[in-house]
């Protein structure tokens, strides 16, 4: 009996990724939910810039690199070419949540076919470490090395609360992978907005609350710690939008 | 009889558009192009394509990115300073040697200008459209005629040659009215993409659209590829149309409106006797260099007319390598020059003098 192997979505090559990072984790369970949905010969991914701007090497299905921040852009371009594809976006904070504000904002107002990953790991790894608009107030990084002064710089910006506002999304939710259970639950996330997707519901968000031990100069497991005593008391978990499920609560 | 129906340039542009197969359009409001988007929005509802207003220019290349990733026809259109914000896609779709067509119905600048016809954006089409080494094929419309007819050999080109199509017309071409024989354009079937993510279908190994390599000797070659591939267009695809070259001696250098305005000053500088014809490039990039070298046997003067502070005049200098003097006719900010002013340089350069 085989217990474990190697989803079929996810590339045979080494990632690029640092020890520890929970890059891998996720690519991983994007790669399970394409296999368990029977998805992997429709599918579109679109990869970032940042870290993850090579992840067009490490799935097995067609792949698109956007320019920094476009990517939902990009994907809505090949969702109106070819309806019938999936096609998911996997960004970083700093695509998703600065220079791509506008594209993540407008894509979601416009409830655009479409699955979005988005890795909340509160800093700008790719670069070495700088500040990132979702870095928490206080955090060190190398562009706020005093701590980030919200007087100065202001505040992190909460993307499944800012998009719960608008009326277009479908499905919004924020997880996290620093256990097996809390890995476990991601994973149905994710399927649900692929699944929300193939069932022509709209846009899905799935933000991860995610672990750079490099950067924030802490071992693997002293950052998997920091994610449950830093991280999550300001992006606490759960669901932020589920319009599907608020549909069927009005009509009983 | 050919069948023949009064459009606006920018209408034209929409209509040859779709004849040509473009099912997507994406854009942003500017003046003054938007004709095109509104044109869109009115037809592409009902043949089963998609308008969509993007949120940005910069939204709108990129969506123009993503469908022709999946390898179908598309198309965005914007006036000067939306061309400026939609450079980072440029760049990005020539690094990923992808073909879209680009409209710029460009209007007088810097910054936000005005709104009056300019072609101040000449040396961002042919030149510098964004970062990195890269080429556009950049198509210069006269008449309203040509807005359609360029709009399709712009498709054409840019399915060719895997690279982005730019049609710069100018204010005026945008807003004229003209009639128009939309049944004459020349259709041809689009080539078969299979290097497009459409999904693997699980038949075929993934393709990957994609800009980048961090290999220095990779990227290298990627370069040196991409620029024997201009050569070949350079070669094969430069177009001009030389009006009463033949004995001239003086010639005449415009594109776009600035050729019409220059046309009449050849006329009537012909009928007082002096030997003058235009070339009238309608590939800006590649820049028709070949009407430009033989017309050295007899041309001893040339004169660039154009709606700008003197871009064009470059080209004309390098292709004729600098072996005669070269003049500046030219209005700029959205004014056009009148006839009487390229009559006026014309008859300064008969008579040896400097304009």
């Amino acid at each position: 009996m085989v217990v474990f192997k190697k989803p079929h979505a996810l590339s045979d090559v080494p990632l690029h990724y640092c020890p520890g990072c929970t890059h891998g984790i996720v690519h991983r369970l994007v790669a399970e939910v394409i296999d368990e949905l029977g998805i992997e010969g429709k599918t579109i991914g679109i990869a970032p810039v940042g870290c993850s701007v090579m992840a067009y090497n490490y799935f097995e299905c067609d792949m698109i690199e956007a320019a920094h921040g476009r990517a939902p852009a990009v994907a809505t371009g090949v969702k109106r070419a070819n309806p019938d594809n999936i096609v998911f976006t996997y960004q970083g904070d700093g695509d998703l949540a600065s220079i791509g504000t506008a594209e993540t904002v407008h894509s979601a107002a416009r409830n655009e076919n479409i699955t979005v990953i988005f890795i909340n790991n509160a800093i700008y790894g790719m670069t070495g470490g700088q500040m990132a608009p979702t870095s928490l107030p206080g955090q060190v990084t190398q562009t706020s090395p005093y701590g980030r002064d919200v007087n100065l710089c202001g505040y992190p910006v909460k993307i499944c609360e800012m998009l719960a506002q608008l009326d277009g999304p479908e499905y919004l939710e924020r997880v996290t992978v620093n256990n097996v259970k809390q890995i476990k639950n991601a994973k149905r996330a994710i399927k649900k907005a692929f699944q929300n997707q193939i069932d022509g519901k709209g846009f899905s968000l799935i933000e991860v609350i995610s672990s750079c031990p490099t950067n924030w100069g802490m071992t693997p497991q002293a950052a998997l710690k920091w994610i449950d005593e830093k991280m999550i008391p300001y992006y606490p978990l759960g669901v932020y939008k589920d319009r599907s499920a608020e549909k069927k609560e009005d009509e009983q | 009889m050919e069948k023949k129906v009064l459009m606006k340039g920018n209408e034209a542009i929409a209509e040859a558009a779709i004849r040509a197969g473009c099912r997507h359009y994406f854009g942003y409001p500017i003046t003054p192009q938007t004709e095109i988007a509104a044109y869109m929005a009115k037809r592409m509802p009902k043949i089963g394509g998609t308008f969509l207003q993007a949120e940005s220019e910069i939204a709108a290349i990129n969506m123009v990115y993503g469908v022709a990733s999946a390898g179908l026809r598309v198309m965005t259109s914007s006036s000067s300073p939306g061309v400026s914000l939609k450079g980072e896609g440029l760049s990005y779709l020539a690094g990923a040697d992808l073909p879209a067509l680009v409209v710029n119905v460009q209007r007088g600048g810097p910054g936000l200008g005005g709104i009056q016809p300019s072609q101040s954006d000449y040396f961002q089409a042919t030149r510098g459209a964004g970062h990195g080494d890269f080429h556009m094929i950049v198509l210069a419309p006269a008449s309203v005629q040509e807005m359609a007819e360029l709009t399709v050999k712009a498709f054409d080109l840019a399915d060719k040659y895997r690279m982005t199509s730019m049609l710069l017309a100018d204010g005026t071409m945008g807003q004229m009215m003209e009639p128009v024989a939309l049944d004459d354009l020349k259709i041809n079937p689009m080539p078969e993409k299979p290097w497009a993510t459409t999904g693997t279908k699980m038949e075929r190994k993934r393709n990957i659209i994609n800009s980048l390599s961090l290999v220095p000797e990779e990227l290298e070659q990627f370069n040196f590829a991409r620029y024997e591939k201009y050569a070949e267009i350079e070669r094969t695809e430069a177009r001009a149309e030389e009006y009463r070259m033949e004995d001239a001696e003086i010639a005449v250098a415009a594109f776009g409106i600035a050729s019409r305005v220059s046309r009449n000053a050849v006329d009537a500088a012909r009928e007082m006797g002096i030997k003058v014809g235009l070339i009238r490039p309608i590939t800006l990039w590649p820049f028709p260099v070949d009407p430009f070298k033989r017309s050295l046997s007899t041309v001893k003067k040339y004169i660039s007319v154009e709606l700008n502070m003197g871009q064009m005049i470059e080209d004309v200098r390098l292709a004729t390598e600098c072996r005669r003097p070269v003049t500046l006719c030219n209005r700029a900010g959205g004014m056009i020059p009148t006839p009487e002013q390229v009559l006026e340089a014309i008859k300064a350069a008969a008579n040896g003098g400097e304009q």
